[in-house]
């Protein structure tokens, strides 16, 4: 294993007290059973030397290279040692090296990891360089380098080790506090002039302490297999019996003894498996995520694909797309299902722009998401039916679904920039489905592509075209994407909060776009939305969700005219729109 | 392009001169007491101070390193102190031989981790639950214990492979292959592990991005956006991950040459410091810097390559 | 092109004059771009002054600058006559009894690991005061902003966005400040939940005199709140002057855009605005 080992991480500022983490990591039995295994390796390191009957020193001729028996219960090296008893007493230099290292890498790369990445700049170039550079090193080549100048001294090997360590701690550290420095609170703790150090220990350190307890165990099992290679070329300490030094001993007699590798190299790895699975635990703790989670995943995916048999009673009414009692859930671990929609009927008809609109949690992203079936992982619909243009989409495999969408059903999505591919030009993404679900030449798709690029209003469509989604602004982007959405002339359009990432004046812009588009095109639109100004300006008629229901439905004017639902008619009452100013008000009361 | 290459070979001669003046001043800095060592215990002070004379040991630290690094700039790295042999044509010898082993555990790693990786994050399932296992054992058995196994096993029980030395490509292609698959073998599992486990979430991570459900929803299939969009934008975290841990199987070769009886770098490295033949040691580590700062800008090429953007912000 | 302001005829508490600040910061600062061109403009007691704009317009950059958050290039910032704009952590520490801020992400405005209570009783502590005393501030604040006593034991997470903004109110009145900065603090929220806030807010301003400088991009929001707003645009202030008259018969062209901007939600209405809107921008 190398000390180059990076595994994921976990989520920061997964906010648990730690009560709460340790728990949890008792409950996962595989965390529990390595965590009580770790625990009889440090007591044996620790305890162990004391408690030996047989002298690990001593050796008896008639043992040497001898197969595990009564006296020597796992058998003999090759001085006739016993090899049990080795390997209890070796277990506290390996614990110890493990330990130290570790300890010393995360001591030095996490100060200087929290002093770079809060104040940062030349600082940080400064170390950041110095990190790279010990970080090109081979820790072990370094070791043996060093070796002419410490000799076998374990206590400087440990230390050494550390110090190469350290710069996975400190690149860890640092792209941990630049993504936690940003975060408001810690410009709260400024504006109350907070000690610097208070802000890097409780609003920093404190929030980013899970993955690096993570990568210290991990650290300290990457020290533990360093160390112990060191010593099996035989540059460790001679006068201590070490794991690495036994499987050297063991190596030399190959082919004498049948057993005498085994057991050092089973304990180095059983060491370090524990600790790797005590690792895995309290990530999956401070992740949140349960062991049982991929039980509920596959529970979920069997009930997707044995579809809802339950027969609606609503005839089809010859609306382009028609959603009967529809429950949309994500499966939980214990077996139930969190429903985020949950029993919704309505109607879209051919060139009819009907608006979704509720708050957060009201299930409209979700019902939208559905009828794409592009449902986050987990989720999917448990019962009622989808039908477009009549054909119900229950029944529909991925491969036919991925036929429809685009060309007959197609999706705006609310944020401009994190829905588009950064990797791409602008052009390419753009012209490549048009490309692949027409048929066309590459060059066509690109003169297409243009075209609808100036379709929506963007003045200079061949830069922006050669463009990549960071060179533009967002208002541009959301233009691509609705661009995009009518590429292959679908019918129907889903558009999932369009404008609500925008700025005001770019949000009447996109607007006006859609407006122009559905009337050339003759669109259904389903828009989803939570402000009532753009339903007023894009509407025919309104479906008004809470908490995963229908709550109204109607004509746009009659809906603001007269909410009959209380939930509607709270909505309505607190808009801002037409209510007397702050001076009205306080005059009036004065 | 030209000048992001140009940058990194920058970086990297500022690297290797870095790395060349750290381990000078480390190993150098203990110039009396070398010399005490190379005579041994019978020596007497002049025949110490004689010693440090001969190989330039009682001059300045600083004056030491001038005259080192003039020469080593020129290809000249000393002379051992112990065959007199020069130090670069010996290195270059068992460097061909290290190499041969860590590039073609290299391109095993990479070919593995990357498929199993893919796989892992794709169809999830038994892949994915064989991956979380089989990785955490991968990393927990050390290589030089694996080694041994698998020559008490594949070379000593079943005689498949050769349990000791090396056979140049040169020599013969076959003979060849039999003798480094079980080096390889020894030396790839614990970074196919961890690789594959960094390929798995990146790809995953990258998969529950927003752009890929917009791709998906405009109807292009799950395969054509994993090879067009979601691959190359797990690319540099797996990248990244595989450039480390070539730096860390560099390492890992030093031990594995002991046990396979290999000519390599790694015994070169450990022969010379048990005698303390300095000129060598310090060849050995400005030797394998060079080779990790070639290999990771070539792997920094490969990633500007696949990610315009990367290279034009770098 | 700019109203002249209703003397209001109270004392001035914040005075910001001239204020320039540039993009980016040390070495990466990008000598001509400048985020704030030179903006005025003063905060009395008691009063809420709305700072409405888009993005990039700087006016969160100018409440940032306020806090001390920013370096300023050149021009002052006063608080009741004394120059803070360049402050040290230490003088800032006096400062931060006075001037408090309510920031508009609810979700990264409280650090996850630690309680209600103890972000609560952070900014008290820090200025001596004892922990008994602490814990019963925090109970009154908890009540001041509509949160049940027990809150104070529960962590961030518990609550939803709106509760979380209230606790980031709580915060900001711990040391009982006359000045409040609020970035945009509905802004995150839902329909419902922003006029409670609003609400809120408003009458903590009638109870305990506060003044705010309040950030937004929404030109009804600050209508509801302000007492004089002033409008900004690439950097500078394009219009100020009494709420009402400035967010319903605006002057200059671009607030004049952004009010035909916002759709209104009545059909019929904004089927006009749009008419509207048209011929401006045409015309």
């Amino acid at each position: 294993m190398s000390e180059q080992t990076i595994t994921t991480s976990p989520a920061i500022g997964q906010s648990v007290a730690r009560q709460g983490a340790f728990r949890r990591m008792l409950a996962n039995p595989m965390g529990l059973t390595a965590l009580v295994v770790l625990g009889v390796i440090i007591l044996v390191a620790a305890f162990g030397p004391l408690l030996l009957w047989n002298d690990p020193g001593h050796a008896r001729l008639d043992q040497v290279n001898s197969s595990p028996n009564a006296g020597y219960l796992l058998g003999g090296d090759s001085a006739g040692r016993d090899i049990l008893s080795r390997l209890v007493a070796g277990s506290r230099i390996t614990v110890l090296g493990g330990v130290v290292s570790a300890a010393v890498a995360a001591v030095i790369g996490v100060s200087f990891g929290l002093a770079a990445g809060y104040k940062g700049r030349s600082f940080d170039l400064t170390v950041g360089w110095i990190s790279d550079l010990v970080m090109v090193l081979p820790s072990t080549i370094v070791l043996v380098a060093m070796f002419t100048v410490t000799g076998p001294n374990a206590v400087l090997v440990m230390l050494i080790l550390g110090v190469m360590l350290a710069p996975s701690f400190f690149r860890l550290t640092r792209s941990l506090v630049v993504q936690v420095r940003g975060n408001l609170y810690v410009d709260a703790a400024k504006v109350s002039a907070l000690p610097d150090t208070r802000i890097v220990g409780r609003h920093i350190l404190a929030v980013i302490r899970g993955p690096l307890i993570l990568h210290f165990v991990l650290m300290t099992s990457v020290s533990i297999i360093l160390q112990a290679g060191f010593q099996f070329i035989g540059l460790g300490d001679p006068n201590v019996p070490t794991w690495g030094s036994m499987l050297q001993d063991a190596f030399r007699s190959i082919y004498l003894s049948d057993t005498a590798f085994v057991w050092p190299g089973l304990a180095i790895a059983v060491t370090v498996m524990a600790l790797l699975l005590v690792g895995n635990a309290l990530r999956d703790a401070l992740d949140d995520v349960d062991p049982k989670a991929h039980q509920a995943r596959k529970r979920a995916a069997a009930a997707a694909k044995a579809q809802r048999s339950t027969v609606p009673a609503r005839p089809l009414s010859g609306a382009i797309l028609q959603v009967d009692d529809l429950v949309v859930g994500y499966d939980q671990a214990d077996g139930e299902i969190k429903k985020v929609v949950d029993g919704v009927s309505f109607e879209l008809n051919a060139g009819e722009v009907v608006g979704l609109v509720g708050e957060s949690g009201s299930g409209k992203t979700q019902t939208a998401l559905s009828i794409l079936k592009l449902l986050p992982t987990g989720g999917r619909v448990v019962e009622g039916r989808i039908c477009l243009e009549g054909q119900d989409l229950g029944g529909l495999d991925e491969d036919a679904m991925t036929a429809i969408r685009g060309v007959r059903v197609a999706y705006v999505p609310q944020e401009p920039m994190s829905n588009l591919d950064p990797t791409a030009k602008i052009g390419t993404q753009l012209a490549e489905p048009i490309r692949v679900r027409l048929k066309v030449s590459r060059k066509e798709a690109a003169e297409r592509a243009l075209s609808l690029l100036e379709q929506v209003n963007i003045k200079d469509p061949q830069r922006v075209f050669d463009s990549y989604p960071h060179e533009i602004s967002g208002g541009m982007a959301q233009r691509v994407l609705i661009a995009g959405a009518v590429s292959c002339d679908p019918d129907v359009i889903i558009a999932d909060e369009p404008t609500t990432a925008l700025d005001v004046t770019v949000q009447a812009e996109i607007l006006d776009i859609l407006r122009n588009l559905q009337g050339q095109r003759n669109l259904a639109v389903l828009l989803v939305t939570h402000n009532f100004g753009v339903v007023a300006d894009l509407c025919d008629r309104v479906v008004v969700m809470q908490k995963g229901k229908v709550a109204e439905t109607g004509d746009v004017r009659r809906i603001f005219a007269e909410p009959e639902h209380p939930y509607t008619r709270t909505l309505m009452a607190a808009m801002l729109d037409g209510r007397p100013s702050r001076r009205e008000r306080t005059e009036v009361t004065a | 392009m030209l000048t992001f290459v140009l940058k990194r070979v920058g970086a990297g001669i500022l690297l290797l001169f870095g790395v060349s003046t750290v381990t000078f001043a480390l190993i150098y800095a203990g110039g009396a007491d070398i010399a005490a060592q190379l005579v041994g215990d019978d020596g007497d002070r002049a025949a110490v101070a004689a010693k440090a004379a001969e190989l330039g040991l009682d001059q300045p630290l600083v004056v030491q390193y001038w005259r080192w690094l003039t020469h080593a700039v020129t290809g000249d790295l000393g002379e051992s102190w112990y065959t007199s042999q020069p130090v670069l044509p010996t290195l270059f010898d068992r460097l061909a031989v290290t190499l041969s082993i860590v590039v073609v555990a290299l391109v095993v790693v990479t070919l593995a981790s990357v498929t199993i990786g893919i796989v892992a994050a794709v169809r999830r399932g038994w892949v994915d639950r064989m991956l979380q296992t089989t990785s955490v054992i991968g990393l927990a058995i050390p290589n030089f214990w694996a080694a041994l196994i698998l020559v008490m096993t594949f070379a000593i029980a079943l005689g498949w492979f050769p349990a000791t030395g090396y056979v140049p490509f040169g020599e013969s292609p076959n003979l060849w292959a039999a003798s480094v698959v079980l080096p390889v073998v020894a030396l790839c599992l614990a970074p196919i592990s961890a690789t594959a486990q960094q390929v798995r979430s990146a790809v995953m991570g990258v998969l529950e991005q927003d752009y890929v459900r917009t791709l998906r929803a405009r109807g292009l299939s799950r395969r054509r956006v994993l090879w067009g969009h979601v691959l190359r934008n797990a690319a540099p975290p797996g990248l990244t991950v595989l450039s480390l841990q070539f730096i860390g199987m560099v390492g890992g070769a030093v031990i594995i040459e002991r046990i396979f009886a290999i000519n390599g770098m790694g015994s070169l490295a450990v022969d010379a410091t048990l005698k303390s033949d300095i000129p060598v040691v310090v060849g050995v580590m400005v030797l394998m810097t060079v080779v990790v700062v070639l290999v990771n800008l070539v792997i920094d090429i490969v990633n500007g390559l696949i990610n315009p953007k990367a290279a034009v912000s770098a | 092109m700019t109203l002249v302001e209703e003397p209001v005829g109270h004392e001035s508490l914040l005075d910001v004059s001239d204020l320039v600040v540039t993009y980016g910061r040390g070495r990466f600062a990008r000598r001509n771009k400048l985020a704030l061109k030179g903006v005025s403009i003063d905060v009395a007691v008691g009063e809420t002054v709305g700072l409405v704009g888009e993005s990039g317009s700087g006016k969160t950059t100018l409440g940032r600058a306020v806090l001390g958050l920013l370096p300023v290039t050149s021009g002052t910032i006063s608080y009741r006559g004394r120059d803070i704009t360049h402050l040290g952590r230490r003088e800032r520490r006096s400062l931060a009894a006075e001037m408090q801020v309510v920031f508009q992400d609810p979700y990264s405005s409280l650090n996850p690991s630690m309680t209600v209570r103890e972000i609560l009783a952070e900014p008290l502590r820090v200025q001596g005061v004892s922990s008994a005393d602490a814990r019963s501030r925090v109970l009154t604040l908890l009540d001041q902003v509509g949160l049940p006593a027990d809150a104070g034991s529960r962590m961030p997470r518990e609550f939803s966005g709106g509760q979380r903004q209230r606790v980031a109110i709580a915060r900001a009145l711990a040391l009982e400040p006359a000045l409040i900065v609020c970035d945009e603090p509905v802004s995150a929220l839902d329909m419902s939940t922003q006029i409670k806030i609003l609400d809120l807010l408003v009458g903590i301003q009638e109870r305990t005199g506060v003044a705010y400088l309040f950030v937004s991009h929404d030109l009804e929001v600050v209508r509801y709140v302000s007492h004089r707003v002033a409008v900004m645009y690439h950097g500078e202030i394009v219009e100020r002057g009494d709420a009402a008259a400035v967010t319903t018969a605006p002057q200059h062209p671009y607030t004049t855009k952004l009010l035909m901007a916002a759709p209104v939600p009545d059909p019929d209405r904004q089927a006009e605005r749009r008419l509207e809107r048209a011929a401006v921008l045409a015309g």
